[in-house]
């Protein structure tokens, strides 16, 4: 278990010279090789930086000036402070009701107590969650319907010219053009007293599902459809029923190419999420960068200068985690994945 | 019923292609005894692989049909296994779990759990694979996932077993040791076999019948040559054996004086599937 944790780690780029360096493997190479895998990387970060520094004090907007890195530092820490006050504010509400529904059924054990729920103002951590909540909701819904249609279409040629056009005219729609439809449909068919989800989420979600469904339709067309003649031949000598057919043979030998489709999707969804919460009104990282625009205070731009940073960090370590699924489930390891 | 164990009745098929129909094989006719071992040997691109096919179900023929064991072949199945030429195991399997892939296909409600896996485990010994039983094809040579592909037909139980010039892309010495093996094996089992081969020393040593089919289109069979030489067959001694090389020289004959005019290919071949390989006929096999 150990040695295989090892194993994928050496698959790291920048943590295998590390590993080598502790082992003891030629240190001179290994420290080179870090130098080479961080040093530079972040020498252009630091010039990045500085360039941003420089020329963001020059442009003065009606907002004051365009902040530069250390005012966007602050910013972020100022929303990691008000995340944390905001937490206690919830924990000593909490704390409150419990001591007073304790001393309510001390005095009389058959006493009606009431709980309810903190509803304080959604902090940026909150939103962050419910940005990430909404991604894979969408993202997990057009997985479900993508999958099976691009098996079908990969498999039947008919199929495949049938739905062809729909994809193509359909896969470059910008999600603002979607929201709306969304939401009109949505507001006339989802109607119910109670409902599970809010309708802005379930706006968002959607929104998300149809505009990142289409490369993993795609690419699991590409995939089914490149399926070895022999392998198929195989499949008919065995005489291998239909759903046996793709369970054993067709999927598994798809899998690599959807997995690629879904991490496209991903991004895809991830992208257009924020357009989507924008819009909708779901109290994600979307709405919190249209709630700071229309604000206008000083700090509004280097809030939403972090709220860039968070999307831009965000969607990079979801790609890494697609990746890193991507790679355990190829069994062609000779083709390299990156 | 033993003579007329497998029969290849007048069989002709013509495929569409842009310049109209095209006729691959004409009147093709052979019957095949149970436990015979018949080769099949021609030009690249004769049809061999095409009969073949149509023996398996994967191809159907225009005119006539394929009987075994009295009944009319029309769609493939496990009681005609193949050996595909480049082996076509499931990269993402291990040896055992394609093997148990057929095994479970074929004797599902018949063999119960532990008789499944003991038949997996026999049919892999039977190539010599037991000690890579589950290592997965990308980790295994050429030579091995072919003994692989040949567990899977034989473990399929097959009346008759189709090979597909199926030591046609590994090298000599891997050939030879394959041939070996799989005389080996036909000593035990006595299966009905028909294979395709472009290999001259091949088809004397292992077959019973080589079968010699003219140049496409509308290819036909041209020459059945018996190979009368007992058995069991030892390559070395049979280096020096008289008889061995004239029957030896009949296939070349054939192969040559006929069809003289064609140039030999002798590139390496290709990916299997078409018949897109050189006839190295004169390839030493070991």
């Amino acid at each position: 278990m150990i040695a295989r944790v090892a194993q994928s780690l050496e698959n790291i780029e920048w943590v295998a010279p590390w590993l080598r360096l502790f082992k003891g493997e030629n240190p001179k190479e290994q420290v080179n090789a870090i130098i080479r895998g961080i040093g530079v990387p972040i020498l252009a970060f630091v010039l990045f930086l500085w360039i941003w520094d420089a020329s963001a004090s020059r442009v003065e907007t009606s907002l004051g000036t365009v902040p530069g890195p250390v005012q966007v530092w602050q910013q972020a820490k100022g929303l990691w402070q008000e995340h944390l006050a905001e937490r206690e504010k919830a924990d000593a509400f909490y704390q409150r009701q419990e001591e007073r529904n304790a001393k309510k059924l001390a005095k009389n054990p058959d006493a009606e107590v009431k709980w309810r729920e903190y509803h304080g103002r959604p902090t940026y951590i909150d939103q962050i969650y419910t940005s990430l909540y909404t991604v894979f909701a969408g993202f997990i819904l057009a997985v479900v319907i993508a999958v099976p249609i691009g098996i079908v279409c990969g498999l039947s040629n008919t199929m495949y010219t049938a739905i062809n056009p729909l994809i193509q005219i359909f896969k470059p729609v910008s999600p603002l053009a979607w929201l709306p439809i969304v939401t009109m449909i949505v507001s006339a068919v989802y109607v119910s007293d109670d409902p599970l989800f809010e309708k802005s989420f379930v706006n968002s979600a959607i929104t998300v599902t149809l505009c990142c469904m289409w490369p993993t339709l795609v690419n699991t067309i590409v995939g089914v459809s490149g399926l070895d003649k022999d392998l198929i031949n195989v499949s008919q000598v065995l005489r291998l029923p239909w759903f046996t057919k793709v369970r054993k043979v067709v999927l598994p030998f798809a899998v690599p190419m959807i997995f690629t489709g879904m991490r496209l999707s991903l991004g895809v969804g991830w992208m257009v999420l924020i357009a989507a919460e924008m819009l909708a009104q779901n109290p994600g990282l979307g709405k919190f960068v249209w709630d700071e625009f229309q604000n206008g205070s000083s700090n509004s731009l280097g809030r939403i200068m972090v709220a860039v940073f968070t999307i831009g960090f965000i969607g990079f370590i979801l790609d890494r985690i697609m990746l890193a699924i991507q790679r355990s489930v190829s069994w062609d390891k000779t083709v390299a994945v990156r | 019923m033993s003579a007329e164990h497998l029969i290849i009745d007048h069989i002709s098929i013509e495929f569409d292609s842009p310049k109209g129909k095209f006729k691959a094989l004409d009147n093709v006719n052979l019957k095949i005894k149970k436990g015979e071992f018949v080769s099949l040997i021609g030009h690249s691109g004769c049809g061999k692989s095409t009969v073949l096919n149509i023996v398996a179900g994967l191809l159907q023929s225009t005119e006539g049909g394929v009987v075994l064991e009295g009944k009319e072949v029309n769609e493939p199945g496990p009681e005609r296994a193949v050996v595909f030429q480049n082996h076509s195991l499931l990269p993402w399997l291990t040896s055992y779990e394609n093997v148990e892939l057929a095994v479970k296909q074929v004797f599902k409600g018949k063999k119960s759990k532990a008789e499944m896996r003991e038949w997996i485990e026999h049919n892999l010994r039977l190539v010599h694979m037991e000690y890579a039983m589950h290592k997965k094809p990308s980790e295994i040579s050429g030579g091995m996932k072919q003994r692989v592909g040949i567990a899977r037909a034989l473990a399929m139980e097959p009346t008759v077993l189709l090979m597909d010039e199926p030591f046609g892309a590994l090298d000599a010495l891997t050939r030879s040791h394959l041939q070996d093996s799989l005389m080996e094996i036909q000593r035990d089992l006595k299966n009905t076999v028909i294979m395709i081969t472009h290999d001259v020393d091949e088809a004397v040593l292992l077959s019973d019948r080589i079968v010699m089919m003219t140049n496409g289109p509308a290819a036909t069979i041209g020459e059945i040559l018996d190979v009368d030489l007992p058995r069991p067959r030892n390559r070395l001694a049979l280096a020096d054996d008289s008889h061995y090389n004239h029957l030896r020289a009949e296939v070349l004959r054939f192969l040559h004086e006929r069809h003289g005019k064609k140039e030999l290919d002798k590139k390496p071949e290709s990916k299997a599937g078409e018949e897109a390989k050189g006839l190295d006929s004169d390839r030493e096999a070991a």
